[in-house]
């Protein structure tokens, strides 16, 4: 039927091992350096093929670096992130600059601001059949049939090809970064929030249309929001992250109507519903996110945690697959009992 | 019913543009009582900033006002007064005691060469003739009441050096600052975080309650609409097409377009990879009106002949009014 028919069986594509992103603090006139923000501090998470992990936490947290070092916008400062293609594995963590190049068109970024992702002075033909000409598609009419395909893929109207950006709209825009991204036939797409500057209307349009492709295309997509209805309406599982670290990772549903860490637990009760005076048990997280420049000792999430004993300010909780398919970073992770989104009065009016 | 404490009615403002005359609103007309929270949504362009900027008299130029009614009912009682038969003068002293305005863009309104203490006692000195030194007590006391953790510290402190949480709990202190009767909050969580929009919302809530202000919410979010409002104005294309209590808009609405604006709603109750209803096509550009209902060529439900050519008035009764052809009006 389709391409994701294989589930949760399929191979892994792509494996996150100990990744680290540190950037140094530099002070004075001779830029010494006086600390390092940890923008990711040990993350590791692993995808398979056809498969939509989600990538979710407060501003700050990491998730746009984690997806940067994935694709070698930058380096990691440690960790391996070994991506299966062609019958073998690579570490794109420690591959050299060149030896990079051809794999990069097997992964593809999908931005969040379909405003300034695009080139203003490119028609949209040429920003969508750009990397078909990189990558050596140097016949015309060779390259205008693909894009024209491309576009009915993404539901454009071919009549477009000839326009610059600021004659569509938002939507359309982003139709034309997710049409550019799939132009190489890519198995990996990262998408950065990419419906969160959309009006509903619009950005349920354009989740349909990710759900669609992938089931066409056989995607795998690694997908950034801090939305968590979004999420839930288009991911496998859910990675949780707090201060440059996963706290819990678990399939989407299991996830939501039974959270393990307390992080998610207060998020799920964060997000608003439509439901007329659905407020009323909501958790309410005093203080802002840690700085990753000085996280706190312990558990990071501790200050900031309803549940935490003396042991949570000293003791960092690793990751722990607590049942098969479920990690959480939790050193209470097995005694508490916490509300998911069934328990809470999302539906009650 | 009591009175309204606001009124709009038939708002129109304008501007003049290349492509022609941009009726960004375009007969916008809502109620707003005291202590009750009215909630203004719709989609992006649709012209709720404008409508807000309309009420506060500072539209943008090349922008005006151009016909309606703003009335607003004054603390002693008595007849309403047009806002819009006022002079710039008598305006000023509408902005800041009587209607405040929360800013859609929080970087923007703030000054960033000024200390957050010295941009609330602005308009504290203003308005309330306070001493230098009773003005910074009472802006002390705005952080505090907002939240801002060790105010008398913050008050000396620099825009860019808070996050954004406190810069809208700043923003929030600013607009409290002369103690308005009528505030209006512009998508004050849009940017922030859920878990940091959940504590700007409780701060809202509770600050109404406590001082019973009438709280104009602007936002796109439904799920914002459903916890925060008591009625609601669902605006399209500068019209208020549906209004009505909260719990009847999410539970009865009428109008086709606010069932389609609830229907593709994703919620944290869906299946993993389900499909939302969508809405056909896009808003369309204030200078592109379409003839007839604004909303027919993105409607399932339109009577042919009527609706492509003819505008539907306003029906139903005070509180509960709605713009649509399936539910009155009918010639
Ligand atoms: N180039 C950089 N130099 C220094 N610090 C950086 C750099 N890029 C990111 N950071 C810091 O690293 C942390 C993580 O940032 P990142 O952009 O990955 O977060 P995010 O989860 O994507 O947040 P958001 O939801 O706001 O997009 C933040 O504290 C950020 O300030
Ligand atoms: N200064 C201006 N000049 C010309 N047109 C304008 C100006 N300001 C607003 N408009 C137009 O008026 C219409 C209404 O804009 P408005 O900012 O009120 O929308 P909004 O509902 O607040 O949208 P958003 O949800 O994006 O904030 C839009 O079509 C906009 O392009
Ligand atoms: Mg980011
Ligand atoms: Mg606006």
């Amino acid at each position: 039927m389709s391409a994701r028919s294989e589930g949760l069986e399929a191979p892994v594509l792509l494996e996150v091992k100990g990744l680290k992103k540190y950037f140094p603090i530099r002070k004075g006139l001779l830029r010494r350096v006086v600390g390092q923000v940890k923008a990711v501090d040990g993350v590791s998470f692993a995808i398979r093929k056809g498969e939509t992990l989600a990538l979710v936490g407060e501003s700050g947290c990491g998730k746009t670096t984690v997806s940067r070092c994935i694709l070698r916008a930058m380096a990691p400062s440690e960790g391996a992130i070994n991506f299966a293609f062609e019958g073998r594995t690579v570490d794109l963590a420690t591959l050299p600059r060149k030896r990079l190049r051809p794999l990069r068109r097997h992964m593809q970024m999908v931005f969040q601001d379909p405003y300034s992702s695009l080139n203003p002075r490119m028609v949209v033909g040429d920003t969508i059949g750009e990397p078909l000409l990189i990558n050596g598609m140097t016949d015309r009419a060779e390259r205008r049939r693909r894009v024209l395909e491309l576009m009915e893929l993404v539901g454009l109207p071919g009549a477009a090809i000839n326009r610059f950006p600021h004659a569509f709209s938002g939507g359309q825009r982003q139709r034309i970064g997710i049409a550019r991204a799939l132009a190489l036939n890519p198995a990996l797409i990262v998408a950065d929030e990419p419906v969160s500057a959309l009006d509903v209307s619009v950005q349920a349009q354009i989740l349909n249309l990710l759900l669609d492709l992938q089931d066409r295309l056989g995607l795998t997509v690694l997908f950034v929001a801090h939305d968590l209805s979004v999420v839930k309406h288009v991911s496998d599982r859910v990675a949780v992250m707090y201060v440059g670290r996963i706290v819990e990772l678990a399939e989407t549903e299991a996830l939501y109507r039974r959270p393990l860490h307390p992080y998610t637990e207060a998020l799920l009760s964060a997000a608003p519903t439509p439901v007329p005076g659905a407020v009323s048990q909501r958790i309410i997280l005093e203080r802002d996110i840690a700085d990753p420049a000085n996280p706190p000792p312990g558990c990071a999430f501790h200050p900031r945690c309803r549940y935490a004993e003396a042991r949570c300010k000293v003791e960092r909780p690793d990751m722990v697959e607590v049942e098969p398919g479920r990690q959480v970073a939790c050193l209470r992770a097995g005694e508490l009992v916490l509300r998911g989104i069934t328990d809470m009065p999302h539906e009650a009016v | 019913m009591v009175d309204p404490i606001l009124s709009i009615r038939d708002l129109h403002t304008e501007f003049v543009a290349n492509e022609g005359i941009i009726r960004a609103v375009d007969g916008v007309s809502f109620d707003v009582f005291q202590g009750r929270t009215l909630g203004v949504v719709g989609e992006s362009g649709c012209g709720k900033s404008v409508t807000a900027r309309s009420i506060l008299g500072i539209v943008e130029k090349p922008g005006r006002v151009t016909g309606g009614q703003i009335l607003l009912r004054p603390e002693t009682g008595g007849e309403a007064v047009d806002l819009l038969q006022l002079g710039p003068k008598a305006m000023r002293a509408i902005r800041g005691p009587e209607i405040a305005l929360v800013f859609q863009e929080p970087m923007a309104s703030f000054s960033q060469y000024y200390t957050i203490g010295n941009q609330i006692m602005e308009g504290i000195r203003l308005h309330l003739k306070l001493s230098a030194r009773a003005a910074r007590d009472r802006a002390i006391e705005l952080l505090d009441m907002v939240g801002v953790p060790q105010p008398a510290r913050r008050v000396d402190e620099y825009p860019f050096q808070l996050s954004g949480g406190l810069r809208q709990r700043v923003m929030i202190a600013m607009a409290l600052a002369c103690d308005p009767r009528v505030l209006i909050a512009d998508e004050p969580t849009t940017a922030l975080d859920v878990t940091t929009q959940a504590q700007i919302l409780d701060l809202l809530r509770e600050l109404q309650q406590k001082q019973g202000l009438a709280l104009i919410l602007i936002t796109h979010d439904m799920g914002v609409i459903a916890e925060m409002a008591h009625d609601v104005a669902v605006m399209y294309l500068g019209r208020a097409v549906e209004t009505g209590p909260v719990s009847e808009i999410f539970t009865a609405p009428k109008h086709p377009y606010t069932r389609a604006l609830l229907r593709s709603i994703p919620t944290v109750m869906a299946k993993p990879r389900t499909r939302l209803p969508t809405i056909e096509g896009s808003i369309p550009h204030p200078s592109n009106r379409p003839a007839g209902c604004a909303y027919n060529p993105r409607c399932l439900e339109l009577i042919d002949d009527l609706c492509r050519v003819q505008e539907p008035p306003e029906t139903g009764m005070a509180g509960r009014r709605i713009r649509c052809f399936l539910h009155g009006g009918r010639p």
